[in-house]
């Protein structure tokens, strides 16, 4: 975890009763990977952490030469950097849900009615900016049912939050009768539009800064505190979890929230950037997105291992295909292909580099 | 014995080098048929690699050679390892669970009429084998429904059915109870009987002496020696197996009889309504190293588990320190200052890729934890090292996952995991499971010391010698409650016979 770049001296203790050096490494090494020196350690840690960002790198230098020098300009990137950001949101909320081995269908939904509410409450006079809360209130409350029926009725996460993507779509439909909702003077505009200037005629969008406040703050709750490391133990053994006195209801319960509340902002992000929103059409398969993101980053589907610097890597290589495939011409069939075809060849890849202590 | 004869198998100058490490050295092994010859070292010695490479899953550096009745023959994967009628079984049974005895023995090889398979020929096929090892159950059970003995019954089955010659046994009693175990080893004679060569992988001394025609030792990576029958004993296997005098192989520091500590923790009529444990009651003194033995599934573990608040209680009350405690889970019970080592350390003890400090440092990092639940990550690392020192944990650094550990360096693991809670009454239940002996005489040590210090500690095994060679007192389960106790102040001496007697039922009957 958190101590994984730890620097302190190997501690390794020779072998009681052995003399020679020789047999003393042997010792060491033949009880398994125990033999790493700190320093392999460390490259592996590295290795680990680093995960798909070639991929990334590769993938943007590619577009850029195929695209004629269109691709790494500072506009364009500003512009992938907006088409990252809501998945990227949804997609730390799915890592918190897929460490503890769970899994959570119910992102694209629970983003429609969230967005549904944060227009409908824009449109009250006076009270327009009460739409943010409201989303994500929506959001949260709807984490609080699918974190209840898996943490107290113990139903499988796929199932619970199968039944809330279609279930929660419907609500998303009846809050707008099955309308799209418009406000041209959404109070809260300014989040999904404005860009913090940095040079002239080049900012950072508000979009991207609340993505990456998002994956910066679930870092430090994943890796810095102690619901962090719960998370990832319920993940990793969640019988040893409870013998170690971790209730794993609560644990549970908090990552679904956290994916709900998460959605519900998600659905803030996407009502402001474009003023409406539609129950029916908004947040279709995002889920997916969110899912592939948190996949290409290396987290492990059985829960207990993954970083959420590898869900933002991963959010990038998506919305960086996206972008890059438009630049390049190619139709939106072909960029299904294409994009699905680079998920299981990009994770195929990460398998074989790691193989040996790779779990899916 | 029979030294004139060809080997079943040699293995000669074995070597095996991983990146940057060398597991085997020039090791050597002569097998011969209708013998046991038990392979003994101490987890991390090369045992598995060793028979890794026998079965083809690994392949040996260039320069070693392995024959089979005096022909050189290579063993590239798996499948030519059966062909050459090499059969290993492991610890972690490989059976289908869902699919019946039959259809488990035919796996892979289903003889098939039109396309067909042929049940009749599997079932037919499979039954004189069965017959021959006194089965209790037929072609058709389904494995999934048949205990851990049942079930490795059914791969003995299927080696000897696939006309085996050398039979690889890899710790086979760990999951058994004593009855068990005692027809297994009546399995094993019979099949040397017949002229097999069997390969015999046990760390417990006791089985060795029983089954083993020869013992080979191998210690680091390399090949330490070969005792036969006559010149076997405790001293000389273990001076091979680790490189020095285990002198104190149990360290138990005699208390007078009369300078019993406190009573620190009261069991009254616990029990989970009779359905493992029925109502039990116990008291555990200051400094008291409590032994609980009985039969495998005569409830030691479930008992444990009620204390703990592992699994719902429907009776009976818990009191440290004569206060009753309210105990809904296990959360409950280690603030309390009760800390359970369960049997199951992979299982239901360690985060396996999480790294040691990390596992070390679990039940503690909310104590420690700064403000708003932030992690004193400064703090883990000094208890991670100091835990490492105290234990003597063999890793390259508490940064490793503890899953790449050994069995007895994973114990040590979860065992400091428990002793940083600093708790009053630790529960061990099986700790030397799995154990290499190194290891073991360091964890008899630290039980030890965790006495002298005042702590509680209850030992659960089903090694009598390591409840003999530990235990102050002992109470011994039969059948979901607490058949009788021995030693402790004017009780009877704890010997094997007093504990087995109740264990068994025979004090019952007597009386």
């Amino acid at each position: 975890m958190s101590d994984v770049n730890e620097k302190s001296a190997a501690v390794a203790m020779p072998a009681p009763g052995t003399t020679t050096t020789d047999s003393t490494t042997a010792a060491t090494v033949a009880s398994g990977g125990a033999g790493l020196s700190s320093r392999q350690v460390q490259i592996r840690s590295i290795v680990q952490a680093i995960g798909m960002l070639p991929v990334l790198i590769i993938l943007a230098i590619a577009f850029h030469y195929l695209g004629e020098g269109r691709f790494l300009t500072a506009q364009n990137l500003s512009i992938v950097a907006q088409q990252a950001a809501i998945n990227c949101v949804l997609g730390a909320g799915m890592t918190f849900v897929i460490l503890t081995g769970g899994i959570d269908l119910s992102v694209g939904s629970m983003l429609a009615a969230s967005a549904m509410a944060a227009l409908i409450v824009s449109l009250v006079p006076g009270w327009g900016l009460l739409g943010v809360p409201a989303a994500l209130l929506t959001g949260l409350f709807f984490g609080l049912i699918n974190g209840s029926l898996v943490a107290f009725a113990g139903l499988p996460p796929f199932i619970v939050t199968l039944g809330s993507l279609t279930a929660v779509r419907g609500l998303a439909r009846l809050m707008g009768s099955d309308t799209t909702i418009f406000n041209p003077d959404l109070s809260f505009a300014a989040i999904g539009n404005a860009t913090i200037p940095i040079t002239a005629g080049f900012g950072i969008p508000v979009l991207a800064i609340i993505a990456l406040v998002v994956i910066v703050v679930s870092w430090f709750v994943l890796r810095r505190t102690v619901l962090g490391v719960w998370i990832y133990a319920v993940g990793g053994n969640p019988a040893a979890a409870r013998l170690s006195g971790i209730k794993v209801w609560r644990i549970l319960l908090f990552v679904y929230c956290v994916s709900g509340l998460l959605a519900g902002l998600g659905g803030v992000m996407s009502a402001a950037r474009l003023y409406a929103a539609n129950g029916l059409q908004l947040g279709q398969s995002y889920e997916l997105d969110a899912i592939a993101a948190v996949i290409l980053g290396g987290t492990s589907f059985v829960g207990g291992i993954g970083s959420i610097w590898g869900t933002l890597i991963g959010a990038l290589i998506i919305a960086v295909l996206s972008n890059g495939l438009t630049l390049l011409g190619v139709s939106d069939i072909w960029q299904f292909i294409v994009k699905g075809l680079v998920i299981i060849g990009a994770v195929a890849l990460d398998r074989a580099r790691l193989q040996g202590n790779a779990r899916t | 014995m029979a030294d004139e004869r060809t080997p079943r198998l040699e293995m000669r100058g074995i070597s095996k080098t991983f990146p940057g490490v060398k597991a085997l050295n020039n090791v050597q092994l002569k097998a011969w048929g209708g013998e046991v010859l038990a392979l003994m070292g101490e987890n991390g010695a090369g045992k598995s690699t060793l028979m890794k490479i026998l079965s083809g899953a690994y392949q040996a550096d260039p320069g070693g050679q392995l024959m089979i009745d005096g022909t050189p023959v290579a063993i590239s994967d798996p499948i030519a390892a059966k062909q050459q009628g090499i059969s290993i079984i492991y610890q972690e049974l490989a059976l289908a669970p869902n699919l019946t005895v039959a259809e488990n023995i035919y796996l892979g090889t289903e003889p098939a009429r039109g396309g067909r398979i042929d049940r009749k020929a599997m079932r037919e096929g499979c039954r004189p084998v069965l017959e021959r090892l006194g089965a209790p159950f037929g072609p058709d059970t389904v494995v999934g429904g048949l205990s851990i003995a049942e079930q490795q019954l059914v791969e003995i089955t299927r080696a000897l059915h696939a006309k085996s010659k050398i039979l690889v046994l890899d710790e086979p009693t760990t999951a058994l109870s004593s009855r068990e175990t005692d027809r297994l080893f009546g399995l094993v004679r019979q099949l040397r009987a017949d002229g097999i060569a069997l390969i015999y992988i046990s760390h417990r001394m006791a089985e060795v002496y029983e089954l083993a025609d020869r013992v080979s030792v191998l210690r680091d990576g390399g090949y330490v020696g070969t005792l036969t029958r006559d010149e076997l004993s405790a001293e000389s296997l273990v001076k091979m197996m680790v490189g020095r005098d285990l002198s104190s192989f149990y360290t138990k520091t005699e208390k007078p009889q009369d300078s019993r500590g406190p009573v620190i923790l009261e069991v009254q009529d616990i029990t989970d309504g009779g359905r493992r444990v029925k109502p039990c009651s116990l008291q555990l003194h200051q400094g008291e190293v409590l032994g609980i033995a009985g039969l495998v599934g005569s409830g030691r573990t479930e008992l444990a588990r009620l204390i703990y608040g592992a699994d719902p209680k429907t009776g009976g009350k818990v009191a440290l320190n004569g206060s009753v405690l309210t105990v809904h889970g296990p959360e409950d019970a280690l603030a309390a200052g009760i800390a359970y080592l369960t049997e199951d350390r992979k299982g239901l003890g360690l985060f396996l890729d999480l790294p040691c400090g990390t596992n070390i440092n679990l039940g503690v990092i909310e104590r420690d934890a700064k403000r708003g639940g932030v992690l004193d990550l400064p703090a883990g690392r000094r208890r991670a090292a100091d835990a490492f020192k105290a234990l003597r944990v063999r890793a390259a650094s508490p940064a490793v996952t503890v899953g790449s550990l050994s069995g007895g360096n994973q114990q040590k693991v979860l065992l400091s995991r428990w002793l940083e809670t600093g708790p009053k009454v630790l529960i061990l239940d099986e700790p030397t499971r799995g154990v290499d002996i190194g290891a073991k005489s360091e964890i008899y040590r630290i039980i030890d010391e965790l006495s002298q210090r005042g702590i509680g500690v209850i030992v659960i095994s089903s090694e009598l010698p390591e409840i003999i060679g530990t235990c102050d007192r002992v109470l011994v389960m039969r059948e979901g409650h607490i058949a009788g106790e021995v030693g402790g102040p004017g009780g009877a001496p704890i010997t094997q016979e007093n504990i087995m007697a109740y264990g068994a039922g025979a004090a019952a009957q007597a009386a």
